[in-house]
């Protein structure tokens, strides 16, 4: 078969003519394939959490005060809203201001990663480590630090995301596509969040 | 000689343009279901109770915030369904390590005699 052939082939399969698998583009459909892939990454982090607790006899209840997470909490579906206004503000035409929601967006990151540092180094002054802590079994600082780092983790990336496509974007060299792209990631990181707190921070409260 | 499909029959990337009331009205409904979550905290119910009561509210609040802030609601059916029932499928799977950890908190199934519990 030549060359032709298989392109006339290729053609009457719909394979070259450039249309992405359900008419999503390329870079959208790629992040969604990363949030699916990280939904299982974080699902399966809490599912090892959840079986610990439910498998430890003396499972630690530390946390006596949320007011810190709840601020987290707050700050973080706030910085969504901030980004939903940045990428609408980009699909009307409006680049300063969806340059502006964006760094807003970032600075909220920002904010959120630095309560969140605050919560970890409280932890560790009362004694938590990765491997121990006074309250009952270590394996609770292993999985606490795992998820609550991981989750961190993703926060920073999405910063350091927001900045570099926000900055491109102001500078004209990306669209608002990419920063519907970057939105995307950072709603997922916020969605991750409404399942840690419950589970790793409300459950183990102090009555 | 077959002719290439045309590209022109397909819709082009949906772009979304939601009115910023609509975003608002979700946004506070995030707000109100994470905060009903700091409520339960504080109620004295059992620790099951608690996690179906918490779950819920969580699924409630990705739910809204997949559906509208991140548009899922808006994609094309094909694609809502790829997103939908592929990741359904995975978290669903990997729901099957629960009978393990309950095994070691009570033992495997009728491992031992229950109390009162006549052997023949």
């Amino acid at each position: 078969m030549s060359q032709a052939d298989l392109v006339m082939e290729a053609h009457a399969a719909g394979l070259t003519t450039g249309i992405p698998p359900f008419s999503v583009p390329a870079k959208k459909m790629a992040i969604w394939l990363f949030i699916i892939a990280d939904a299982a990454t974080f699902a399966a982090c809490l599912l090892a959490y959840g079986f610990l607790r439910n498998g430890s006899a003396n499972w630690p209840r530390p946390f006596h005060n949320i007011t810190n997470v709840a601020l987290m909490t707050f700050i973080l579906l706030t910085s969504s809203l901030t980004m939903l206004l940045g990428v609408r503000a980009a699909n009307a035409g409006d680049k300063p201001g969806a340059f502006r929601w964006t760094m807003i967006t970032a600075v909220l990151g920002v904010v959120f990663a630095l309560l969140h540092i605050r919560e970890w180094l409280a932890l560790i002054g009362e004694g938590m480590t990765l491997f121990h802590n006074p309250w009952g079994t270590g394996l609770f600082g292993a999985s606490f630090f795992s998820i609550t780092g991981l989750h961190l983790l993703h926060v920073t990336a999405g910063v350091v995301a927001l900045l570099a496509v926000g900055i491109r974007y102001k500078g004209g060299r990306y669209h608002a596509d990419d920063l519907e792209v970057a939105g995307l990631y950072w709603h997922f990181v916020d969605l991750v969040w409404m399942f840690v707190v419950p589970f790793v921070y409300l459950l183990n409260l102090s009555h | 000689m077959v002719d290439a499909p045309d590209v022109q029959r397909h819709e082009p990337a949906a772009r979304y343009m939601d009115s910023l009331g609509k975003y608002i009205v979700i946004y506070l409904c995030i707000l109100i279901l994470a905060a009903l979550q700091f409520v339960i905290a504080y109620s004295h119910v059992d620790t099951t109770a608690m996690f179906a009561r918490m779950l819920f509210i969580a699924l409630a609040e990705a739910g809204l915030a997949l559906m509208f802030f991140m548009h899922l609601w808006g994609e094309k059916r094909g694609f809502f369904l790829f997103v939908v029932i592929f990741t359904g499928f995975v978290l669903l799977a990997m729901q099957y390590g629960w009978t393990d950890s309950y095994r070691m908190e009570l033992g495997a199934p009728y491992s031992q005699p229950r109390t009162g519990v006549v052997q023949q």
